[in-house]
């Protein structure tokens, strides 16, 4: 049975999706129950990541897109995420700032969420988020990473279609051979087009291109000044038509399979690992093993492996589940 | 999945003066405190303070304003507040509000006001005292 909460975030009460969204991304049971109502009326929504570094102009840009997409008539939700502060577990979220004029706009709902100590560029219940966001019927999901460097990839896992930004002045070529996030690109955007030097990163970008392995997806360059609006026209094009590639060539599909695999296997393995501490807390043996390790009296490995027989009652090995 | 619920506070500034030192320093030390802070820049109206409120599911909203507008602004945000179901917010304000507009906005629903000498000490403390102990019941 379906709950009233769930029944009328289906019917487009943004007071009940809202609330249904903080319920999620604070981890409470009345949220999970909202998750199973409504996972199948997810799964529809084109889900575009946006990710680059620090300052390349990601919010500004999903603003843009936002706009466009607005255009043609899409209802629209954005997740922005921003960092929590390893020290205070505090955050500023201020992605909205470049987007605000679409708050009074009823097609776009945004949400600002906090990365509360996940290192992938997204927050935890960032792909609950976006399943709850697709189930109040969104058309198109943006959503954005916090500053990425060179290793914060988990977008593409949650995204159909991940945009990567770069911008002039930031690094000779050899950040861009080594940097592993240009990998994850279906679509490369050189933002702050009207600066010195973007040439010269777009050709560098093509350089890469034709390094890499080659997909079935040619993967475009795309120059924006996302502040101005030029070339989000030409961006939101190559979006479509890498949707249009996703459902033809089947990609879609083993995206979907492979999303599923992933999200089964990172939830149970933190619901593992919350047990596993909870319960190894609980009875006092993790201070004995710090204590030992920290004597040197027992290497690390051999303590995580005390820790999780203790605990599962040696029907799990390390070294077993690892190999 | 632990369960925590973080507190949400958005602080906006709303009208026309683009003075936001004060609006910047006070979200920057409720971070420092833990909070998570929306911050939605200058020049917003009311109706983009309360979507904002909602869109972010907030549990309190921090104005701040310099422009002498306060008792035509802080209104009727409380009224877009109302309109959208979101009178359970906790609402503040800050910036230049003479002491004599001070009882009628707390009337309506601004229970701190911080004027200029207001330390960010205070706005902390009064921000943990006053933060609505919203389960998950209340949630719904």
């Amino acid at each position: 049975m379906t709950s009233e909460l769930s029944r009328r975030l289906l019917q487009g009460d943004k007071r009940a999706l809202t609330r249904v969204l903080s319920l999620v991304e604070n981890g409470y049971p009345e949220g999970r129950q909202a998750l199973r109502e409504l996972f199948s009326h997810s799964g529809r929504a084109h889900i575009i990541g946006v990710t680059g570094s620090t300052g390349s102009g990601k919010s500004t840009l999903v603003g843009a897109l936002a706009r466009h997409f607005r255009q043609r008539d899409r209802s629209i939700g954005i997740v922005v995420t921003d960092p929590t502060s390893p020290f205070s577990h505090g955050a500023l979220l201020g992605d909205r700032i470049r987007m605000q004029d679409l708050t009074s706009d009823p097609g776009v709902f945004i949400r600002s969420m906090a990365t509360r100590g996940a290192l992938g560029g997204l927050a935890p219940a960032t792909n609950d988020v976006v399943t709850v966001l697709e189930a109040a019927g969104k058309e198109v999901v943006l959503v954005e990473t916090v500053g990425a460097g060179q290793d914060e990839v988990e977008i593409a896992d949650t995204a159909h279609t991940t945009i990567v930004m770069s911008i002039p002045g930031a690094g000779d070529e050899i950040q861009t051979i080594k940097a592993g996030i240009l990998e994850i690109a279906d679509i490369l955007v050189v933002n702050k087009a009207d600066q010195m030097g973007a040439d010269l990163i777009a050709r560098q970008l093509h350089m890469f291109l034709t390094l890499s392995k080659d997909r079935g997806w040619e993967v475009p360059i795309i120059k924006t000044t996302a502040h101005q609006g030029k070339g989000v026209s030409e961006l939101a094009d190559a979006i479509d038509r890498h949707r249009v590639y996703l459902e033809e060539s089947g990609r879609l599909e083993e995206i979907r399979r492979h999303r599923a695999r992933r999200q089964l296997l990172s939830l149970a393995q933190s619901q593992f690992l919350a047990y596993v501490l909870a319960t190894a807390e609980a009875d006092g043996h993790i201070e004995t093993l710090v204590e030992a390790v920290a004597r040197r009296e027992m290497d690390p490995h051999t303590a995580a492996e005390r820790l999780i027989e203790a605990v599962a009652g040696g029907r799990f090995s390390l070294w077993g589940s690892q190999g | 999945m632990t369960q925590e619920r973080k507190l949400k506070i958005i602080i906006a500034k709303p009208g026309l003066d683009g003075h936001d030192r004060g609006a910047k320093v006070v979200a920057r030390a409720l971070r420092d405190a833990g909070f998570e802070v929306v911050y939605t820049g200058i020049r917003q109206t009311p109706e983009m303070i309360a979507e904002t409120a909602l869109q972010e599911d907030a549990d309190m909203v921090g104005l701040s304003i310099l422009s002498g507008a306060h008792l035509e602004l802080f209104p009727r945000v409380v009224q877009e507040l109302k309109k959208r179901g979101m009178e359970d917010v906790v609402l503040f304000g800050g910036g230049i509000i003479p002491r004599e507009d001070v009882p009628h906005l707390q009337e309506i629903g601004f229970k701190a006001l911080f004027g200029p000498g207001s330390s960010t000490h205070d706005i902390v403390e009064w921000a943990r005292k006053n933060a609505p102990a919203r389960g998950a019941a209340s949630l719904s």
